[in-house]
């Protein structure tokens, strides 16, 4: 066997270094992140935040189809963003939006799925985003993969991979983590354990002490963070990017985080938990705790949130024609005889009703 | 340089593996028992050994990990070609398979490609216990973005490996588990592409056996019994399911008036009902009598004692020949 037990469990309770009123925790054991580096978490956090709440906005209006929010779960988008470099990929789930735009994807294009102008509306490889994953945990032995390929060509990639607590009961999270330890892959997993699958609470989900314990059935350490501190997920998420940069294996980090809105436009959360469970959450935002922190007034970063949410709001009020042709360019490197026969049979339909008019 | 080796088609594909791993640096096989055993039917043998563990190596036993790790391998350069160990065992891939594999390309609009081959060992007719001899081509054939494939013969087998590995599209490659140890001459060169052609294996006037995979010995032999009774048949090797090779079978289809297709899986929504349907919109001029289908019942994979009532036989498949409205019968 490999590994010890000790060494694998996570911290007996979540690692936290800004308590929600915004003080420093006393005896945290990890130095904060520089002051440079949490002024620009915070500007990201007030742009993810913004971003957010358009987006939910143009759902009212018809231009998207439904937007899953990670309004409350800000920080721990912004910092699994932000703890990687520029060869690194990020694999990000249908919550996962603002983490995504926080990669450098065009906002625009990354709403692209919600728009339905096509799935993926991003270029995976230019910002080494994978496409935002659906069907849960799914992306996770993709991350592997991507990752075991870049270890055996030695590169120094490491993969950030994204999922929430309902995906921790999937097969492919087990699968996942499996192979990344067997594997030595260069893996970040980060559980962003917002409480809720839809409408199924985590007690629901799982009898696992916390998720991060789920580590040690595989061989990785766990460990636990407070997820609405971006400072401990900073400290955290970029121990854990350095240890696998370094060739020692995958880890898995569990964010103790909130989803404070439902889980999408078409979903009713009166229906499965009391508005005094959220309101409780509300006093441990992230944003407010950090501002506090760095006694910012946080009206000195809306301006880039504002260019960010109008940018959005042009995107997505641009209506793009759609074109038939698209059905049948990419399901194949070049399109089989009958693929051809069945555009040619479109292309001949859409005419006559042109003709026709 | 063109070379010949008598060759099982296990060898044949031992062989167009290692080929391709000798190749090309990006290739890598992996998925159960594929290292030092060298695969439950040793189709892997030697390339641990070869080539070492980076290019051949052993996975936990996980079959959604074993596709969904390929591809990722695949986004990031590498041509991965996994083992499922056998036809049902695959099917905790599907999701994978079917959410991923087939559909990258199209939702990244043609952006992200999955060079990958997905080898299963498939089919009955080895006297294999529950669980061990589906034929399950159509649940592949039926979601896009695959592609399906089946080689009849050794040479086929290496000659369509190489391709299907050299392939920018995901194959699924399905090896007829009771061909394993047919042997004839291979051709260790390039050959003309198979993914996408049939092929007529054997000329003939008075009707068309439509085959693939391990239904198209049966064919062939059946076509010798009947040349004998004095009826002649063509056969068609479809070796590519998908694509499929609508010119080649209409072609043949035409020029005798008359088809039968020869399948293992259950008929019922199946590649054969496909190919009948196909078929008959394209040639119902050209036709004599409606297309008979030869498959196996629809029912579950019967146990190795019923197995030969289950199979199309060569008798099932002249039975449907002589049903075929001959005007002189």
């Amino acid at each position: 066997m490999t590994g010890d037990a000790d060494h694998l469990l996570p911290s007996d309770t979540p690692v936290t270094l800004i308590d929600a009123h915004g003080h420093p925790v006393a005896d945290a054991g990890r130095a904060l992140p520089d002051d440079a580096a949490l002024r620009r978490a915070l500007a990201s956090l007030i742009t993810a935040r913004r971003l957010n709440d358009q987006a939910y906005a143009l759902v009212r209006q018809g231009r998207l189809a439904v937007y899953p929010s990670s309004h409350g779960q800000e920080a721990c988008q912004i910092a699994a963003a932000q703890v990687l470099d520029e060869g690194d990929w990020l694999f990000p789930t249908y919550r996962d939006t603002a983490a995504v735009v926080e990669r450098g994807v065009d906002p625009v294009e990354a709403l692209t799925l919600l728009k339905g102008d096509w799935h993926c509306g991003w270029d995976p490889y230019e910002h080494r985003v994978a496409p935002h994953a659906t069907p849960l945990a799914t992306q996770l032995p993709h991350a592997v993969g991507v990752a075991h390929a870049a270890r055996l060509r030695g590169e120094p990639t490491v993969v950030m991979a994204l999922c929430g607590d309902g995906g921790t009961s999937e097969g492919d999270f087990h699968e996942a983590l499996n192979f990344a330890a067997v594997l030595k892959a260069p893996v970040v997993f980060l559980i962003q354990n917002n409480e809720y699958a839809i409408s199924v609470p985590l007690a629901r989900q799982t009898a696992a002490p916390s998720l991060a314990h789920k580590g040690v059935g595989y061989g990785l350490p766990g460990e636990r963070v407070d997820g609405n501190d971006v400072a401990a997920l900073l400290s955290v998420l970029g121990n854990a990017v350095i240890r696998a940069r370094a060739g020692e294996g995958p880890q898995l980090i569990e964010a103790h985080t909130y989803r404070m809105q439902a889980h999408t436009n078409a979903d009713d959360a009166t229906r499965y938990r009391a508005a005094a469970d959220v309101e409780a959450w509300t006093g441990r935002d992230p944003i407010v705790r950090l501002s506090a922190y760095l006694s910012i007034d946080e009206t000195a970063f809306r301006a880039e949130a504002e260019r960010v949410a109008e940018h959005v709001r042009d995107g997505l009020n641009r209506d793009i024609e759609p074109d038939p042709a698209q059905l049948f360019a990419s399901v194949y490197s070049s399109p089989t005889p009958q693929l051809r026969e069945q555009a040619a049979q479109l292309a001949d339909e859409l005419d006559r009703e042109v003709a026709a008019r | 340089m063109t070379r010949h080796e008598k060759l099982s088609m296990a060898q044949a594909l031992n062989r167009a593996l290692r080929d391709a791993l000798s190749d090309d640096p990006t290739v890598v096989v992996f998925g159960e028992d594929v290292g030092p055993l060298g695969g439950v039917f040793r189709v892997t043998d030697g390339l641990t050994a070869e080539f070492g563990e980076d290019r051949c190596f052993d996975t936990p036993l996980a079959e959604s990990g074993i596709v969904g790790v390929a591809v990722g391998m695949a986004m990031n350069g590498m041509r991965p070609v996994v083992e499922m160990q056998f036809d049902a065992f695959a099917y905790p891939a599907f999701e994978q398979i079917v959410s991923h594999v087939a559909k990258m390309r199209n939702r990244t609009r043609g952006r992200v490609a999955l060079p990958m081959v997905i080898r299963i060992p498939y089919a009955g007719g080895i006297g294999g216990v529950e669980h061990h001899c589906d034929s399950s081509e159509a649940y592949y054939a039926h979601t896009p973005g695959l592609h399906v494939v089946a080689p009849s013969t050794p040479a086929d087998a290496y000659a369509m490996l190489r391709e299907a590995i050299a392939s920018p599209d995901p194959v699924v490659f399905l090896e007829p588990k009771k061909l394993y140890w047919s042997k004839e001459e291979v051709e260790l060169g390039p050959r003309p592409p198979a993914i996408g052609r049939a092929v007529v294996r054997r000329e003939g006037t008075d009707a068309t056996l439509i085959a693939y995979g391990p239904s198209v010995p049966v064919a062939l032999e059946a076509a010798e019994v009947a040349d004998r009774e004095g009826r002649s048949l063509q056969v068609v090797d479809l070796r590519s399911i998908v694509p499929f090779d609508d010119e080649t079978v209409c072609a043949a289809v035409r020029s005798t008036g008359r088809a039968v297709v020869v399948a293992e899986a259950s008929g019922f929504a199946s590649v054969s009902s496909e190919i009948v349907a196909r078929v008959t919109e394209r040639c119902f001029h050209s036709l004599a009598a409606p297309i008979r289908r030869v498959t196996g019942f629809d029912i579950p994979y019967p146990p190795p004692k019923y197995e030969h009532l289950h199979l199309p036989g060569v008798d099932r498949v002249l039975d449907a020949v002589d049903d075929l409205q001959w005007e002189d019968s």
